[in-house]
């Protein structure tokens, strides 16, 4: 059997990967993959700790997670859509319409 | 309710009417209920003066009250109404020339395009004059006196497109503060001496609880004087007057001649025990009264514009009515403000209707010769000119006669002399007027024709002329029996009889009197054939005197450099303090800690808001940065 560390370490490098790729990339799409990354490996620590822990309750949050960050996905997209159909981009540093 | 609230009630009525809904009225209707308005106030006058005609003489007193208007402490006033035999009379002519001014003014304003605000304002200022004249107490009074002083700047002011109408507007407001001011302390003094306006219990109580002669009496004469000098135009507060020609000519016939500026002839004769006692106010009264009538009258020979000839005749009448009052003849001084009400409005009508005639033209020196072209206002003016220079037997030679004669009386001879020279200058300047108006040669600019005024103004100046004639029958002085006016009026000077004045000269005799009043005819007769001799005889006299006597035509024509006067000590140095003020404390101090505390919100903001990038990765390292940061702390 693999070590739980093992998993959490493998989450911790998923999560590392998502937040570096939300500061560096400019493409709203891939920024959003990332959010989807780091979600992902909490996701997956709930899971190891629940295995660990011999409980459920990770099990159960991870569901809520999972339809959370589906409804998220729908309207993260459709916003993203919405930029690109108006603007032709999705770069991130070229919207900031609010700024003075 | 008393019939005397009727009075104010209708043209209160007319008022708010003609305020509120005049403008979708249209001038006709605006001017038809404006004329009911006054004409109504009117007849309730008459039938109020009827009732109190009914009562036996020494109790000719109606009172009317509407319950209490200020309560504070032991301090309380009533608005009440009080009809006695001098406020019968000023409520007659208010009413009276008030509504025949009101008809002249359905011609005069014809075409104007704003009839309803000027019916409005006119009708106001009969509900203000109505109230200061049959107030029972002085506060109301008050309240009346500051009214008609409103009605006033509003309606020289009425033409306020044009730039001198709103000027000379302020600066009969402003002028007047003064002369209010002292009028405010005046009450004010009375109120703490007496603990009442009430004008009944101050009169009565006066003479017990004041020292005659005292500091304190005097003081209140002289306040409540200056209120009257400012109202009625005397020196040293008269400029503003003459600046009020610029109002429409009713106007200046009904506000600036018969009612408003002789409010202050009746507030001294209203409070005249106050007078009586106080001699050193009664010598300032006179004093005042006599220079402005000499002052006034040699301006009105200087003066080319016809309303402001006619306006400093008005400001010399009332020194007239003054020295009166001063020497203690107030009947005689309200006799001639009865008078004065009718052939000064008269002449003011008719010059309104020369200026009617003329398209406007105000300049005397552009006339001449409209006697053919305006049958009826030159004889209606010419009635006037010789009621105003005491020619017999119109009005004015009864009441102007009255005052010379009890001026001699009480002053003495040369005071007399002084009087009968102003007299003379009354005759004189008033047929220059004539000479240069309607005599001579016409040197109308071209493309003037004259034509006569309507029916609706003729009528007015018809009656007036007849008012004008027949007004002064009521007081023949020098036939005993004949003054039924002092009669009238005897109950409210009742206690004024044994003036001191007289005590050294004995009881007048009527051969002194019937003497007098040849004199000061012949004067007057002197005066008029000087006038017609210097300006339509031989023009060249007047020319010639002009050029003889350089230096006083200049002080007759600057008016005594009385506006040059103020305008050096006081107006241009206000207006340098304004200035000073405005460019030190204004722009220099008050606006710089403005703009200082707006720049440094604006510098703080500008750098702060290097924060706000508007990259959103960059938020986001912030915020990471800050979990991080948050993580290690927990941690430790």
């Amino acid at each position: 059997m693999i070590q739980p560390a093992a998993y959490l370490y493998l989450a911790a490098i998923l999560f590392a990967v998502g937040l570096v790729g939300v500061l560096i990339r400019r493409e709203a799409i891939i920024i959003f993959m990332c959010i989807e990354l780091m979600l992902n490996a909490v996701n997956l620590t709930f899971v190891t700790f629940s295995r660990l822990l011999g409980s459920i309750d990770g099990q159960v949050i991870v569901f809520f997670s999972l339809a959370v960050a589906a409804a998220e996905v729908v309207v993260g997209l459709g916003i993203i859509v919405a930029i690109f159909r108006h603007r032709a981009t999705t770069d991130v540093d070229q919207l900031n319409l609010l700024k003075l | 309710m008393s019939l005397l609230f009727a009075i104010p009630l209708f043209p209160l009525v007319g008022f708010l009417w003609n305020g509120i809904a005049g403008s979708r009225l249209g001038a006709r209707a605006a001017g038809f209920a404006a004329v009911v308005a006054a004409g109504g106030a009117f007849l309730a006058a008459l039938l109020s003066v009827a009732m109190l005609w009914q009562l036996p003489p020494a109790a000719r007193v109606i009172e009317a009250s509407l319950g209490e208007w200020i309560a504070a402490g032991d301090f309380s006033t009533a608005i009440a109404f009080r009809l006695d035999p001098l406020s019968a009379v000023m409520i007659l002519v208010v009413t009276g020339v008030g509504f025949l001014i009101h008809i002249y003014s359905l011609g005069y304003m014809h075409g104007d395009g704003a009839e309803w605000r000027f019916f409005a304002y006119l009708n106001l200022f009969l509900v203000a004059m109505i109230f200061l004249v049959m107030a029972s107490n002085l506060l109301l009074l008050f309240l009346g006196w500051e009214g008609v002083g409103l009605c006033s700047y509003l309606l020289i002011g009425f033409w306020f497109t044009r730039e001198a109408p709103p000027n000379a507007g302020l600066k009969a407001f402003l002028v007047n503060r003064v002369g209010d001011f002292a009028f405010l302390i005046g009450l004010l003094l009375l109120a703490r001496s007496f603990g009442t306006l009430d004008l009944d219990q101050i009169l009565a109580r006066a003479p017990r609880e004041l020292v005659p002669g005292g500091t304190l009496v005097t003081a209140i004469a002289l306040c409540l004087f200056g209120g009257a000098i400012g109202k009625s135009a005397q020196i040293p507060l008269h400029v503003w007057l003459p600046d009020a020609m610029e109002g429409p000519t009713p106007v200046s016939a009904l506000i600036h001649a018969a009612t408003m500026v002789t409010a202050g002839v009746y507030l001294v004769a209203r409070t005249h025990v106050l007078y009586l006692m106080a001699p050193t106010a009664m010598v300032v009264v006179a004093a005042v009264g006599l220079a402005t009538a000499l002052m006034a009258g040699t301006i009105a020979l200087t003066q080319n514009d016809v309303k402001r000839v006619l306006a400093y005749s008005t400001i010399s009448q009332l020194g007239f009515m003054f020295l009166g009052c001063g020497v203690g003849a107030f009947t005689a001084a309200i006799f001639h403000l009865m008078t004065h009400a009718f052939f000064k409005a008269l002449l003011f009508l008719g010059s309104g209707s020369v200026i009617h005639a003329l398209g406007g033209e105000q300049d005397m020196r552009r006339m001449g010769g409209l006697k053919r072209h305006l049958p009826v206002t030159y004889l209606t003016f010419l009635i006037g000119a010789l009621a105003i220079a005491g020619i017999f037997p119109l009005a004015g030679f009864f009441s102007k006669d009255e005052i010379l004669f009890e001026t001699y009386n009480a002053r003495g001879p040369i005071v007399y002399l002084f009087a009968l020279a102003g007299a003379g200058l009354t005759a004189f300047y008033m047929f220059r007027l004539m000479a240069l108006t309607f005599y001579g040669e016409s040197r109308l600019a071209p493309g003037v024709h004259p034509h006569e005024s309507p029916r609706s103004m003729t009528r007015v100046l018809t009656l007036l002329a007849g008012l004008s004639v027949a007004g002064g029958w009521v007081g023949i002085s020098f036939l005993p029996g004949w003054n039924r006016f002092a009669a009238f009026l005897a109950p409210v000077f009742a206690d004024s009889e044994p003036i001191a004045l007289t005590a050294h000269h004995g009881e007048p005799s009527h051969g002194l009197e019937l003497a007098l009043a040849g004199v000061s005819l012949a004067v007057a007769i002197l005066g008029i054939l000087a006038a017609l001799q210097a300006y339509v005889r031989k023009p060249a006299i007047a020319t010639r005197l002009r050029q003889r006597l350089p230096s006083f035509h200049a002080l007759f024509e600057r008016k005594y450099y009385f506006d040059d006067l103020y305008n050096a000590l006081i107006v241009r140095p206000l207006f340098a303090m304004a200035g000073l003020s405005y460019r030190w404390i204004d722009v220099g101090i008050i606006d710089r800690l403005v703009n200082a505390t707006a720049e440094a919100v604006r510098a703080g903001a500008m750098s702060l808001r290097a924060i706000q990038s508007g990259y959103v990765r960059r938020y986001a390292l912030v915020f990471v940065l800050g979990v991080a940061v948050l993580l290690s702390l927990a941690a430790r």
